[in-house]
This record gives C-alpha cells, sequence and structure tokens, in this order.
C-alpha cells in the first residue's frame, strides 16, 4: 500500500495537487460553459439556449462583475476575521499551489528586493533586512480556499496599511497589485479597501519561523478576508494604482473581489 | 335562461377551485430552475475539494471546471435567494402557510405516514394537504432557510462571522450545507415521484386547477 502524508485531516497531499491541477481550465477556457452533459437536459427545462456558449459566458461574466460591486458594498473595513488560539493550528498547514511543492520558486534573500511602483511617493526597493527592522505583529487566523477547504495558521508580519503608509501611498487608488517569482508570473490585484484592512499583512514568518519556502518566501501577503488564491506567495513587487490589470487566476474566471 | 346561469355561477365559482394561485405556480418553477442549477454547480465545487470519498460524476456538474461553477453558482444564488425571500413573504402574509401546512400533529403524521406506506393515502382533494405533504413541504422550506444560511455564511465568513458562530464554525457549516442538499436532492425523488403518480397535482401546478 502506498504510504500517504496526510497534511490536514482527510486531505492527501497528492489529492490536493491533483485537485489543484484539476481546477485549472482548459486552455481553450470554453470547457466550463460546454461542460456537462446535464445541459442538455437544462435548455429543455429552461427553454434557454445555454449550449451558445459566448453569450452564456457572456453573462456569467457580468453577473460576476455585478457580485464584485456587491462584495465591495457590503465589505465592513472594521469586521475583523475571527483569530484563534495556538491549539486551534492546522498541523502541518497544507501546501497548495497549481504546481507540485518542487516547482515552487527559489528565492536567494540575499538577491531578492521588493519593488513598490505606481502611485507612491518613495519607490525605492527594499532589501529582506530592512523590511524585517519594520515592527511585526502576529495573527492566528483560518486560511479558506476557492475549493472549499481551510486550516487556520500563524502568521507574523508588518500590517501592510503601516507600509503603505511609509512608502506615502495614495490610498485613494483602487487597487495594490502584486507581482510573484512564479514560474507563470502569478499576480493578483487587491482592491485598496482590503488592502488597508487591519488584519492584511505583510507575512514574513510563519508558525514563529522565517517563512518557509513552502508558504511563500521571503514574503507572502496575507489577507484574512479573502479565498486562499488572493493571498499571493513569493511577492516581488507591489503597484499602487488605479488601473484593473487582471490576475492569474482572475483572468481565468475567479471573482476578482472573492472577499469574505 | 336557467343553463346560462348556472354557467355564470360556474364561472364565479371558479376562483375559489383554483389550487395553486399564480404566484405559486411562478415561485415554484423559478425555483425548481434555480434549485437545479444551484446543485449541479454546487456538485462542480464539491468535486475541487470533496468532503467525503466520493465525487459527484462529470456529466451531472455545471461549469466544466471549479471557476466556472462557482460562476453559475453565484449567478443562480441571486434567482434562489430572491425568488426565495419573496416566497416566504407572500407565503406567510396571504396566511397560506398557515392554511396549508398547519397543524402538523404528531398522530396525524403517523396516521397518514402508514396510510401511504399502505397505498391508502387519498389525494383526492387536492386543497388540502395531509399530513405527509404538509411535514415535507414545511420540512423543505427549513430546509431551505438552512442552506441559504449555510451557503451565505461560507461565502462571506468574516462580515457575518455570527452566522458561522450559529452553525459551530467555517467548517461545520460546509458539512451543514451539505446535508441540506442532500436532503434537497431526496425530497426532490419523492416528490417528482409523488407527482408523477398524482399527475393532477402536476396539473394544478402548471395551469392551477
Amino acid at each position: 500500500m502506498a504510504k500517504r502524508s496526510f497534511l490536514i485531516p482527510g486531505v492527501d497531499k497528492r489529492l490536493l495537487i491533483k485537485d489543484s491541477l484539476k481546477t485549472m481550465p482548459d486552455v481553450t477556457r470554453r470547457r466550463f460553459i460546454a461542460g456537462g452533459a446535464s445541459l442538455g437536459a437544462l435548455t429543455l427545462l429552461t427553454g434557454c439556449d445555454v449550449v451558445d456558449s459566448s453569450s452564456a459566458e457572456a453573462f456569467l461574466t457580468k453577473v460576476s462583475k455585478f457580485n464584485d460591486a456587491v462584495q465591495d458594498f457590503i465589505f465592513n473595513p472594521d469586521a475583523l476575521a475571527p483569530t484563534f488560539p495556538e491549539s486551534a493550528i492546522t498541523k502541518p498547514f497544507p501546501f497548495n499551489a497549481y504546481y507540485d511543492l518542487d516547482d515552487a520558486p527559489e528565492i536567494a534573500a540575499d538577491d531578492w528586493k521588493l519593488e513598490v511602483r505606481g502611485l507612491v511617493d518613495n519607490k525605492k526597493s527594499w532589501t529582506l533586512p530592512e523590511l524585517y527592522k519594520l515592527p511585526q505583529v502576529t495573527q492566528i487566523t483560518r486560511h479558506i480556499c476557492v475549493e472549499g477547504w481551510s486550516a487556520i495558521g500563524s502568521w507574523t508580519g508588518t500590517p501592510l496599511r503601516d507600509f503603505l503608509k511609509l512608502v506615502g501611498a495614495d490610498t485613494r487608488a483602487k487597487y495594490v497589485w502584486f507581482q510573484c517569482a512564479d514560474k507563470d508570473g502569478y499576480n493578483s490585484p487587491l482592491d485598496m479597501r482590503s488592502a488597508l484592512h487591519p488584519q492584511t499583512q505583510m507575512t514574513f514568518k510563519y508558525a514563529n519561523e522565517i517563512l518557509p519556502r513552502a508558504y511563500g518566501f521571503p514574503m507572502k501577503i496575507r489577507v484574512p478576508t479573502k479565498l486562499g488564491f488572493k493571498n499571493p506567495k513569493y511577492v516581488v513587487s507591489m503597484e499602487v494604482t488605479n488601473d484593473y490589470k487582471g490576475g492569474y487566476w482572475e483572468d481565468q474566471g475567479y471573482n476578482s473581489f472573492s472577499g469574505s | 335562461m336557467s343553463s346560462l346561469t348556472v354557467t355564470d355561477e360556474h364561472v364565479s365559482a371558479k376562483p375559489a377551485k383554483v389550487i395553486q394561485p399564480v404566484w405559486v405556480r411562478v415561485m415554484h418553477w423559478t425555483n425548481a430552475v434555480a434549485m437545479i442549477l444551484m446543485i449541479l454547480s454546487g456538485w462542480q465545487i464539491y468535486n475541487a475539494s470533496p468532503l467525503f470519498s466520493f465525487s459527484f460524476p462529470r456529466d451531472y456538474t455545471l461549469g466544466g471546471w471549479l471557476g466556472g461553477g462557482l460562476l453559475w453558482h453565484f449567478a443562480a444564488m441571486w434567482l434562489l435567494m430572491i425568488n426565495g425571500l419573496a416566497y416566504l413573504v407572500t407565503g406567510f402574509a396571504t396566511g397560506r402557510f398557515r392554511k396549508k401546512l398547519l397543524p402538523i400533529t404528531p398522530s396525524g403524521v403517523l396516521h397518514d405516514v402508514r396510510a401511504a406506506l399502505t397505498f391508502k393515502l387519498g389525494h383526492d382533494d387536492l386543497t388540502v394537504y395531509n399530513y405527509v405533504q404538509r411535514t415535507l413541504y414545511a420540512g423543505i422550506i427549513v430546509v431551505g432557510v438552512l442552506i441559504v444560511l449555510s451557503g451565505l455564511s461560507m461565502w462571506k465568513p468574516v462580515q457575518l462571522h455570527w452566522l458561522v458562530m450559529l452553525f459551530g464554525d467555517y467548517p461545520t457549516a460546509r458539512y451543514v450545507h451539505f446535508f441540506c442538499m442532500s436532503a434537497i436532492c431526496a425530497f426532490l425523488v419523492i416528490h417528482v415521484l409523488l407527482a408523477l403518480l398524482v399527475p393532477k397535482s402536476l396539473r394544478a401546478m402548471i395551469i392551477g386547477r
């Protein structure tokens, strides 16, 4: 019998990666409309031509944009994500990506710099020792994946809003756009109100240890008010901008707000 | 002309014989479409990270992949919620719930279940629900409310933290959501089966009489 390593209760590591791969859309991106023989039955039921994939996709995209607006409207920037005692931490906290851990970026701390761009007064790049000198806080919060599973972890770092203030960011701008060192150039936009949320953090440590490679060394953006895919790892740059620049998963159809 | 008078009486008496008013029929079928969309796209989402050691067959899922399933789920959600809310408000305001679904007594339920199991449960008067129907319909309304509440707490676990607490925690809300879906599917099977066995009830839900 094959030995399986369990990362979180009931979740098998291999299956987890397999699931992540499964959630990848086809290159055509059309499968999601044509998909499912049940659509035939559905067409009969509703009398609508849902098989016309482009119009269905256009409609769903419109509703998703509407949902973005609704979620932004009901977002209360003062509502805090629940925090947990250390005993509630999920051990081990799962590695999760659309690639295997072996393919995760390997970053040399000495070469790494955080680039700060866009609508900020001070565009200087930051080295890791400089960032480590900033005041840090610890939070134990639940990470919720778009797939539905969740895990509780302990994150230590600098509140992003303190850093944005420090670099003189225009906090009236709409987004902070993150780019990462992943092989596909993972990126993700974060709406400014979520970026300024008191628990949104530039994370340097996990469980009081330097952030391991699995969780995004050297820096992850931990956003407890967002789903996991909007918590970028291996961050190399942040840009304060009014333009919606899309994101790795957002461009493939995940709702951009995806906030909890 | 006496015959004409009779006909007139028939005409004027007809509204009283309507078994299912228009609003019930419209909301019923809207709900049917919304529920099926929610279930099929929900199965797609479930398959991304199954709670149990099984997945739903791909052919019975909607969306093609997780992202597509989520788009369908969060679009049909509006149809389900708005229609469901309108149904609850109208059901209470018109007194229909009280008139049709109450009372539900244990002895009445027991009696009608026994009658149903021995195929002696009559459906002669469609305007009056028997105790099995009352229990099923009242029960499915409660399940409908629960599945929306557990769904909302999974959608907004930070903003609606108080709602999550109602279920215990986030993973529990997920289980509640799954079991409510299971209950709805079981209800659907029984409901459709009974409608086929008593076709005039199906006719009443379509044309009202």
